[in-house]
């Protein structure tokens, strides 16, 4: 058994995804828990998209990819909210204009970019030909996006439940949102170096809508879905090496396989929960109209 | 004299054709409760937004204690207890969370809950009698206790100024008296408190005084006499021979 586990630890490849992989999943955890209570995931699947030109003009142009991933993001949010705000086009509608049109320029330019390294690779994920230089840009930008979440934890949670109260103890909503969206930004760059930008969406819903089903209480959310997030990672890294399959795609297959399993079965939100609950009460109801 | 504690002065606010507010004028002093009448889209809410300081005036201004609304916001003065519809029930904080978030002004950059704010939150816990439940999800709650619970939420925040939309509405009769009650306590305390309400019968044991408005404010004066037929005819539009528009 031990000897399963360890055997991939001797290639530095396995290492380096596991480590790209489980700092990704861990921090993409810990900022969906607000994307699903506020209900960004359209948001969130609208900004991992769009990031995917930025990366290509990054290539070409020679800067770290992280810089142009960024840009691209927020100039998805801006566009987004720039058509929402002037047009009668509801935001929904922008969403899925925008991010569509920044993804279609992205496969255009990786069409016509020549290019000895795979840029599909951008789009469906290589985490086992991560450089060392990768890993470390991931790490750095994850403690950063990670620090900044957890300090500003209570007030996003506020602004997430109630911007009104937000503003009348003098917070800014604006500037909250705004914090919020660049570090949904800055989390896609780090994730899509593990998944791939088709996938990163799945990353940024998953775990907080699986932690969502498991509490009552925002704090352990906080916990729950980067810990239950960092543990698909993991998992979806060793079966992908045995089984010789995708790794990106076999991350996020577990993380549905396990919300497939919390939905069925969390304690008190889950589906047979909530049955036995209702088939409960109308018997109560029953014995008490009797 | 000190100031009033809620002075909107001749306030016009447009939402882009829409005319939402039409130089409106309202002083209230403190320890009032003042009711505020009018149908749907009379502007009630964007009154109250405008106290806040959320919705800018095109016209006129609003000073709240004497300060504009972004000063008294940043000292924690006003409190808003918001529509049953506009909050998401199934959250997941507990009412002592809830409650704590009327500390945010009073905490640091992190807003880590020190002692004194834990101690005023249990007071206000105490004071609005859900201390047993404090650790309930919110949704968990009947509809008179989340209102208490937000009402705790400014009691906690230490606010002179409360502002209440629509509370009554999915409210039995029972909580809606607690409510009242706990309402002219504070206003005793020298709070001030502003209620949107519908519900007309409950406008003379819950408040000192009544606003009726439509888009301006059309009589401000005692619950009885905004009560009347008359009174009322005009702010429900129901004045069908075009008396009475005058009298504001």
């Amino acid at each position: 058994m031990l000897e399963l586990l360890l055997e991939p630890l001797s290639y530095t490849f396995m290492v380096r995804a596991l480590l790209v992989t489980t700092t990704a999943a861990v921090v993409c955890g810990v900022i969906s828990c607000w994307l699903v209570l506020i209900g960004w995931s359209l948001m969130g699947d609208a900004v991992s998209h769009a990031v995917l030109p930025g990366v290509v003009l990054a290539y070409i142009a020679g800067v770290p990819f992280a810089i142009g991933a960024f840009v691209f993001g927020l100039l998805a949010v801006v566009l987004i909210g720039t058509v929402r705000d002037t047009s009668r086009v509801k935001e929904d509608a922008a969403i899925g204009v925008v991010f569509t049109t920044l993804f279609a320029l992205g496969l255009v330019l990786i069409s016509v970019t020549p290019s000895q390294t795979d840029l599909n690779h951008i789009l469906f994920g290589n985490v086992l030909g991560v450089s060392r230089s990768d890993v470390v840009q991931v790490l750095v930008i994850g403690a950063i996006a990670l620090t900044l979440l957890l300090l500003k934890r209570r007030d996003l949670m506020l602004y997430a439940f109630d911007k009104t109260q937000a503003h009348a103890v003098g917070l800014s909503p604006r500037r909250l949102g705004a914090l919020l969206l660049g570090l949904l930004a800055l989390t896609t760059v780090v994730a899509l170096q593990a998944v791939g930008v088709v996938l990163v969406v799945a990353m940024l819903i998953t775990p907080g809508a699986t932690a969502y089903l498991l509490t009552d209480r925002f704090s352990r959310m906080l916990i729950l879905a980067p810990a239950l997030s960092g543990l698909s990672a993991v998992m979806g890294i060793y079966v992908s090496y045995y089984a010789d399959a995708s790794s990106g795609g076999m991350v996020v297959l577990t993380q549905g396989a396990l919300f497939a399993l919390v939905y069925l079965l969390a304690p008190r939100h889950g589906l047979l929960a909530a049955r036995a609950g209702r088939t409960l009460r109308s018997r109560q109801r029953r014995a008490a109209r009797a | 004299m000190s100031a009033p504690a809620i002075d909107v002065r001749d306030v016009t606010v447009h939402y882009g054709d829409v005319v939402a507010l039409d130089g409106a004028t309202l002083r209230l002093g403190a320890g009032a409760v003042c009711g505020l009448i009018g149908m749907n889209g009379s502007g009630k809410s964007t009154l109250m937004k405008s106290i806040m300081g959320l919705v800018r005036p095109d016209e006129g201004q609003v000073l709240v204690d004497g300060r504009p609304p972004s000063k008294a916001r940043r000292s924690g003065a006003i409190s808003y207890v918001p529509q049953s519809e506009d909050v998401d029930w199934a959250f997941p904080v507990s009412v002592r969370d809830v409650v704590m978030m009327g500390r945010y002004g009073h905490q640091g950059f992190t807003r880590r809950p020190r002692a004194a704010d834990r101690a005023a939150v249990a007071e206000a816990l105490d004071r609005v009698e859900l201390a047993d439940l404090a650790d309930r999800q919110i949704g968990a709650l009947s509809g008179g206790q989340r209102k208490r619970a937000f009402v705790a939420r400014g009691i906690a925040q230490g606010a002179s100024i409360l502002l209440l939309d629509e509370p009554f509405a999915g409210v039995d009769k029972r909580s809606e008296a607690t409510i009242s009650a706990l309402l002219g306590e504070l206003a005793a305390e020298g709070r001030t408190v502003l209620v949107s309400t519908h519900d007309l019968h409950a406008l003379p044991e819950l408040c000192t005084e009544a606003v009726l408005l439509l888009r301006r404010v059309l009589l401000h004066s005692t619950p009885a006499e905004v009560l009347e037929p008359a009174n009322l005819a005009m702010a429900f539009g129901l004045d069908v021979l075009g008396r009475g528009r005058a009298t504001a």
